[in-house]
């Protein structure tokens, strides 16, 4: 079978999820970040094979630029909230940070 | 000049005095003693403004009737109320009169007032009563001299009441200003009672009414009620009975005030009012202000033989004259009531600034000598003054002389022909209108007597206290305003004929206006014979004798000489003239005596005071409590609304109070109920939804557990809910 | 089986299976490596879609930028000798409520794709994009692309201000 849309399609749903499973179960705050990343690089292959076999084109690659500079910008501010989270509790246990508690 | 710039100019002299009163009001503090300067300069400028305007109005436009303008104020419905301001001949002497004599005041109390502690306060007033003054002078119309009416009322009572410190000056102060209020409210009655029969406040659509034989209510007798209520204005601001108390009480006032609001231009203001409405009194109203005139001129002169008080002697005096001013138009002798006016303004303001002058001198005195007790106003505390105060006794003098009526002075000549008027009146109408000459010429001799009775025990013989021993003559603005104001009492301002006026200028511009009153109602020698003539020409020297115009060669002289020769505007002037000599003999006779009987009892001693007070006890108290008209009003007047007030107070503290507390009780229960309804029912209802909310709250919180893992599991399920429920 | 073939499987293998030990080791700089793998992997996929341009920045960003910041904030905030740089422990429960959710997730997304008919438009030619795309981010979206510099000025100073030391 000729590679095609479909099996880049799987490969980003099959990313997507392991990207989702770390979010959820992971304790520490970059691990959760890590998680963030594959999520993020899923969506950015879905646009590529867009952009290669649904005729999204050169549309594609941009919104795939952009995704690239929002996950930079969130790294960066996610990592300086990180390094706040420690400074103040001395841990980065994203479960144990829980102040707006209910 | 054209006539174009008459208008403007008019308003800049009405307007400039404000300007004083906004200036010394609101700076004069900062500018301390300068504010009198600032206010006299003004005040001089103004002065020379009026006299352009009125020189040319009486020079170039002596003939025209009226320079006036008329504009839309605002619209009552349909009705259009047109305001406007208008120079005649007489607003054109009044402005000369009202602003120089302002102007003199404004001089002499710079020294007068020097050392006040409101001394700044005292020129606002002053600007402000002027303005006033001037803008009853130049409105033609009753509603803005309505307006400038009450305005002149309430800054006579800030200057009556200006040393409002003395609880005798605030009373007079207030007495003044409810006196004039309740001959006020018959101006007023008689001004809707006007705008409701004519729909205009403009004099010369009112008398354009009259003349077209429109009637208040459709009966005449309402013309006649509705110029008695105008008169009663008069009544009020001049001073006549049996309104005239409020005037003697008044002179608590600064003198300079009572020269400039009591002798000259306030009381004048219904004397003026009286001139400019004549045209619409029927013969009825002229009498009944004959009458009244009549009373106050005798009464007051009464009054006026007894007094002790400088200043009093001098307010009787003035309320006298006023009172033959107001007999004068009440007879039907405009033009001489107007000259007298004019001619007792400058005499009569001399008189009371020699009485300032006086007085200043009596406090200085008795300030340097340290006491405080003696009446500085008794004149018999006085005594001598002619050696001490050359100046003032002069001026004085020959001023007193200007009032008693001695040929030579302007009195003489108004006087004269007020008399000669009287005469006239009584011998066309007869029966008991001969009174009015009685009185009025009785009145005159007593005039020249207690004027002269003032000025022996004031200023001859020997100083009768120490303090009158040390007075001294003041400084020139207290002189020069005397000096002016006996200069322009003499005759030949008036007239080059020193015993008949009738040949000047100002019986030539002073012209009696034609009556608007159709004939029925109007004493028929008042008509004009000679009504037919056109009416620019109406307005012209038709008064005068033929011999004038044989002198005056003017065109319309020569043109108004065509008809009238050998007559007069109508059968009363012509009267007067045949009365004129006699009135003449009569009035020197009579004044004569008075001050022959002045001078035998004060200056002689031929006969003795004591006596005489003793023999007439009764007159003479009658005669020094002034007709017991304080008294009289007192028990009546004042002591009814009184009684009436408390009947309505007790009325109010338990009918009214009562009712409103019956009602308040009603409310309260009302309310209680409403209360309950409002605590159980309505807050139930707020109670039961908030605790509802509260009750979810507590249950939806525990789903926010703070984890951020847990939100992004139930947005998964979020997610995953809404794939399948589209797909 | 042709070249691209193999090498899109094993490009995608490399992705999904260093993506699943970044998601489920225990050591944190384990996770930190195998993430450099997974990017490694995707920039590969990106070559096999011609899409040149994105692969090198995927690897010049990705590799080069935020794993070397994910990096950093491991070493600033873990005591890497320690048993510390081990995640923390999960409890048994949650972990299988999570993984029956990733893996309905996951069915459903891999349905989703397979059963859909997508439009599929000629396959372009292999040429470079960089042109094309440096054009359309000065045409046609140059208020985005503005935009996103503020936004990168803005995330520069915030997350500056954030970390920093207080007091």
């Amino acid at each position: 079978m000729e590679i095609g849309l479909t099996h880049y399609l799987i490969i980003s749903a099959i990313l997507f999820s392991l990207g989702l499973y770390g979010i959820i179960t992971r304790k520490h705050a970059i691990m959760v970040l890590m998680g963030l990343e594959l999520v993020l690089n899923a969506t950015n292959i879905n646009f590529i094979a867009f952009a290669r076999y649904g005729g999204m084109n050169i549309e594609g690659h941009i919104a795939a630029i952009f995704v690239i500079i929002l996950a930079a910008a969130e790294a960066a501010i996610a990592l300086a909230i990180v390094l706040n989270i420690y400074q103040n509790f001395r841990h980065v246990n994203v479960d144990e940070v829980d102040n707006l508690k209910g | 000049m054209t006539q174009d710039v008459v208008l403007p100019l008019s308003i800049l002299i009405l307007l400039i005095p404000l300007l004083s009163f906004l200036i010394n009001i609101f700076f004069g503090n900062k500018l301390g003693r300068l504010s009198g300067v600032v206010g006299t300069t003004i005040l001089g400028i103004d002065l020379g403004l009026a006299i352009v305007v009125a020189f040319t109005k009486l020079t170039s436009y002596g003939t025209l009737h009226i320079i006036q303008n008329r504009v839309e104020w605002f619209n009552l419905g349909s009705v259009k109320v047109l305001v406007g301001i208008g120079i005649d001949n007489i607003a054109a002497i009044m402005l000369i009169v009202v602003t120089l004599i302002s102007f003199l005041v404004h001089l002499f109390s710079t020294v007068y007032m020097e050392g006040d502690r409101r001394y700044p306060k005292f020129y606002a007033y002053l600007g402000l009563f002027t303005f006033s003054m001037l803008g009853i002078v130049i409105a033609n119309n009753f509603l803005l001299m309505y307006i400038f009416w009450e305005l002149v009322g309430i800054s006579s009572y800030l200057l009556i009441g200006f040393w409002y410190e003395k609880n005798s000056a605030s009373n007079a102060g207030k007495k003044a200003f409810i006196t004039n209020r309740i001959g006020d409210l018959g101006f007023f009655i008689g001004i809707m009672i006007l705008f409701f029969t004519y729909g205009s406040f403009m004099f010369e659509d009112v008398f354009a009414g009259i003349s077209s034989g429109v009637m208040p209510f459709n009966n005449p007798t309402m013309l006649t009620i509705a110029g008695i209520c105008i008169f009663m204005g008069a009544m009020g601001k001049s001073a006549q009975f049996p309104l005239h108390v409020w005037l003697p009480d008044a002179m608590e006032g600064p003198t300079p005030v009572s020269a400039l609001i009591h002798a000259a231009t306030m009381v004048a203001a219904g004397v003026y009012l009286v001139a400019k409405v004549f045209a619409m009194f029927t013969a009825d109203a002229l009498t009944f202000i004959a009458v009244i005139g009549t009373i106050t001129a005798f009464i007051s002169a009464t009054i006026a033989l007894t007094q002790v008080d400088f200043k009093k002697v001098l307010a009787y005096s003035t309320v006298s004259q006023l009172g033959f001013m107001v007999m004068s138009l009440g007879v039907g002798g405009y033009t001489n009531g107007f000259f007298h006016l004019v001619t007792h303004a400058w005499f009569k303001a001399a008189l009371f600034l020699a009485a300032g002058s006086v007085i200043h001198a009596m406090h200085h005195a008795a300030h340097h000598m340290h006491d405080h007790h003696t009446d500085a106003q008794d004149i018999n505390n006085m005594g001598g003054l002619k050696k001490t105060m050359p100046w003032t006794y002069r001026t004085f003098l020959f001023v007193t002389l200007a009032l008693s009526g001695i040929p030579l002075t302007s009195g003489f000549l108004s006087k004269d022909g007020i008399l000669a008027g009287t005469l006239a009146y009584a011998n066309l109408t007869g029966g008991w209108h001969w009174i009015i000459p009685v009185l009025a010429f009785t009145a005159a001799g007593m005039t020249a007597f207690y004027m002269f009775r003032l000025t022996i025990v004031a200023f001859h013989g020997e100083h009768k206290t120490e303090i009158a021993k040390h007075t001294k003559e003041n400084k020139l603005p207290i002189v020069l305003p005397l000096v002016v104001l006996a200069f322009m009492s003499l005759w030949i301002f008036y007239s080059p004929n020193p015993i008949d006026a009738s040949k000047g200028w100002f019986h030539k511009m002073i012209v009696q206006p034609k009556s608007a009153v159709p004939d029925a109602y109007q004493w028929s020698f008042l008509l004009n014979e000679h009504a037919e003539e056109d009416a620019t020409v109406a307005h012209q020297a038709e008064g005068s004798t033929t011999h004038l115009e044989a002198t005056t060669g003017k065109p319309d002289d020569v043109k108004a000489a065509g008809h009238t020769t050998g007559h007069y505007l109508n059968k009363f002037q012509e009267e007067s003239h045949h009365f004129h000599y006699i009135a003449m003999i009569l009035s020197l006779l009579i004044a004569g005596s008075g001050i022959a009987l002045a001078f035998m009892i004060y200056q002689y001693k031929l006969i003795s005071a004591d006596k005489l007070e003793a023999r007439f006890k009764f007159l003479h108290t009658f005669s020094l409590n002034k007709w017991y008209f304080d008294e009289l009003y007192q028990a009546t007047a004042i002591n009814g609304i009184l009684v009436v007030s408390k009947a309505l107070s007790w009325f109010d503290n338990y009918v009214v109070d009562g009712l409103v507390n019956l009602s308040s009780y009603v409310t309260r229960g009302f309310s209680y109920v409403v209360g309950l309804f409002d605590n159980y029912v309505i807050d139930g209802a707020v109670n039961l939804t908030a605790t509802f909310t509260g009750f979810l709250g507590a249950k939806l919180r525990k789903v926010q557990t703070g984890h951020i893992q847990s939100y992004v599991v139930f947005v998964l399920l979020g997610i995953l809910i809404l794939l399948y429920f589209f797909i | 089986m042709d070249l691209i073939t193999i090498a899109f499987y094993f490009f995608g293998a490399l992705t999904i299976v260093f993506g699943a030990v970044v998601v489920f080791t225990k050591n944190i700089m384990h996770a930190a490596f195998s993430l450099l793998f997974t990017f490694f992997g995707i920039a590969g996929l990106y070559v096999l879609l011609s899409a040149d341009f994105l692969a090198i920045t995927q690897i010049m960003i990705y590799i080069g930028g935020i794993l070397v910041l994910i990096i950093f904030g491991v070493m600033l905030t873990t005591r890497i000798t320690g048993v510390e740089v081990k995640s923390g422990k999960i409890g048994k429960v949650q972990l299988a409520v999570a993984g029956l959710l990733t893996v309905l997730i996951a069915a459903t997304l891999i349905m989703i794709f397979t059963t859909s008919n997508w439009y599929t438009a000629d396959s372009v030619p292999l040429n470079s994009t960089v042109n094309e795309i440096g054009t359309a981010l000065l045409t046609n979206y140059l208020l985005a692309f503005e935009a996103a510099s503020m936004l990168l000025l803005i995330a520069i100073v915030g997350a500056a201000f954030i970390a920093r030391k207080k007091h």
